[in-house]
């Protein structure tokens, strides 16, 4: 049973057949200029429209990168050098993604302005908005949702400031698009089209008009994401994107009741739990807890032996031998962390079976270590 | 670190989470309230878990420093 569907949800049929489609259609260069290259552009052009119409902005303001990566380091490193006359200053939260405190430390190495966040993961809003008004300030940063823990962010509110402010507020809704509605409030935003049911390898970067960005790469046709993207990846993700947003309230009010259901009974049968994240004003499809004296990697590799596919932010569960830095910045147990994004169409039963098996395999984990009683 | 002579000190260094909290409840099992107990710990998911941990049983949090890569926190038990 797959519960790991944040950044990486099972491809979508729709999707999975417009792919195909599109390798027999779509499969030449759309920058050459015969019949069959223009077949192409024409896919690729309707898949960027498709896409624009769901988020509701023109087509010329979407641009398709290789990841959602990219986008986000494109996001940053493009505006910071449109607007370096104003400032290099970057403020970020604490819990954005990666790749955008990464991109903030390659503006310069003290361009980064991390604004800390409370117990469920959202920012300080009075820091956040100090921090943009400061002067100075290239960019600022924050996402829609947080894709870890669920919290849904301040946007609204750090977009207003930001407005006032001059400054142009990128908003990641890597974890929102197809989940939530994600608003206007905003003057970049990313998206990631494997996070929504379509193929991995597309990224989107809408940005609205009058957002000054300098290109950060070397000249090509395609000019924020040199070499442009897969034909047949792009229209099986704006039809993931179609599909995801006709289906979305269905999908929210059955995700929703399963992720209360979880949140309760994890906190009821495990001893010793921290159950992250806002209860309510979140994600419908994201839980993440965290169990005191458990290995996450003997406890992630305990359910997968047991069919369970679980994500976590433990640090013995990453590459890097590091916690996840959005639970370090809430201030919750970054160990024995179990990470669920649950998938479309998910059988109420099966989320049963994993509320069974769960506490069992916390305690066998737990007896493991000989803590009973601590 | 201001720990008195009569602090006890747990030494978790070179050992990975979850190992330098369990070590630091199994001494905090054993001592008297109010006793201040300070871990040595170079795993850098001690410097979180370990305040995680304390909130969690109700102990209070004193210190947390950090010299050549070996942190020293210092809880007070309840």
């Amino acid at each position: 049973m797959f519960l790991d569907a944040g950044g990486r949800a099972p491809l979508l049929p729709q999707a999975r057949a417009a792919f195909v489609e599109a390798l027999d259609q779509g499969w030449a260069d759309p920058r050459r200029l015969h019949t069959e290259g223009r077949r192409a552009r024409m896919l690729l052009d309707g898949a960027r429209e498709a896409i624009a119409s769901v988020v509701g902005v023109r087509t010329e303001d979407v641009d398709l990168a290789p990841s959602h990566t990219a986008a986000l380091h494109s996001a940053v490193l493009a505006v910071a050098a449109g607007r370096r006359r104003v400032g290099r200053q970057v403020v970020v939260s604490a819990v954005e993604r990666a790749a955008v405190h990464a991109a903030a430390d390659r503006v310069a190495p003290d361009a980064r302005v991390a604004v800390p966040v409370d117990r469920f993961g959202r920012v300080e809003l009075d820091a956040f908005v100090a921090a943009v008004e400061g002067g100075g300030v290239a960019l600022a940063a924050l996402q829609h949702a947080n894709g870890e823990v669920g919290t849904l962010q301040p946007v609204a509110a750090a977009h207003e400031a930001a407005r006032r402010a001059g400054v142009p507020l990128l908003v990641d809704a890597g974890a929102s698009l197809g989940h939530v509605p994600v608003g206007p409030e905003w003057d970049l935003l990313a998206g990631d089209a494997g996070d929504w049911g379509g193929p991995a390898g597309i990224g989107v970067l809408v940005t609205r008009p009058g957002v000054r960005r300098s290109p950060d790469r070397p000249d090509d046709e395609d000019r924020w994401f040199p070499g442009g993207v897969s034909v047949p990846a792009a229209l099986a993700a704006a039809v993931a994107l179609q599909v995801a947003e006709a289906d979305r309230a269905a999908q929210d009010s059955l995700r929703r009741a399963l992720v209360d259901r979880i949140r309760d009974r994890v906190g009821a049968d495990v001893p010793d739990v921290d159950v992250v994240g806002d209860p309510v004003d979140r994600l419908p499809h994201v839980v993440t807890f965290s169990c005191l004296y458990v290995d996450g990697e003997a406890l992630v590799g305990g359910l997968d032996a047991l069919g369970f596919a679980v994500g976590s932010g433990s640090a013995c569960t990453s590459s890097a031998l590091e916690p996840s830095h959005v639970l370090a910045a809430m201030g919750v147990l970054t160990h024995g962390n179990v990470r669920l994004g649950l998938p479309r169409d998910l059988a109420p039963a099966d989320v049963d079976r994993f509320l069974v098996a769960l506490p069992s395999v916390v305690a066998r984990v737990r007896d493991a270590f000989g803590v009973a009683g601590l | 670190m201001t720990s008195p002579d009569s602090a006890v000190v747990v030494d978790a260094r070179g050992l990975r989470c979850p190992a330098p909290v369990i070590r630091l409840a199994r001494a905090a099992r054993d001592v008297p309230a109010g006793t201040e107990l300070t871990v040595l710990a170079t795993d850098p998911a001690a410097v979180h878990d370990v305040p995680a941990w304390a909130r969690m049983r109700g102990h209070e949090l004193v210190s947390a420093t950090e010299d050549d890569g070996v942190h020293a926190i210092t809880v007070r038990t309840r």
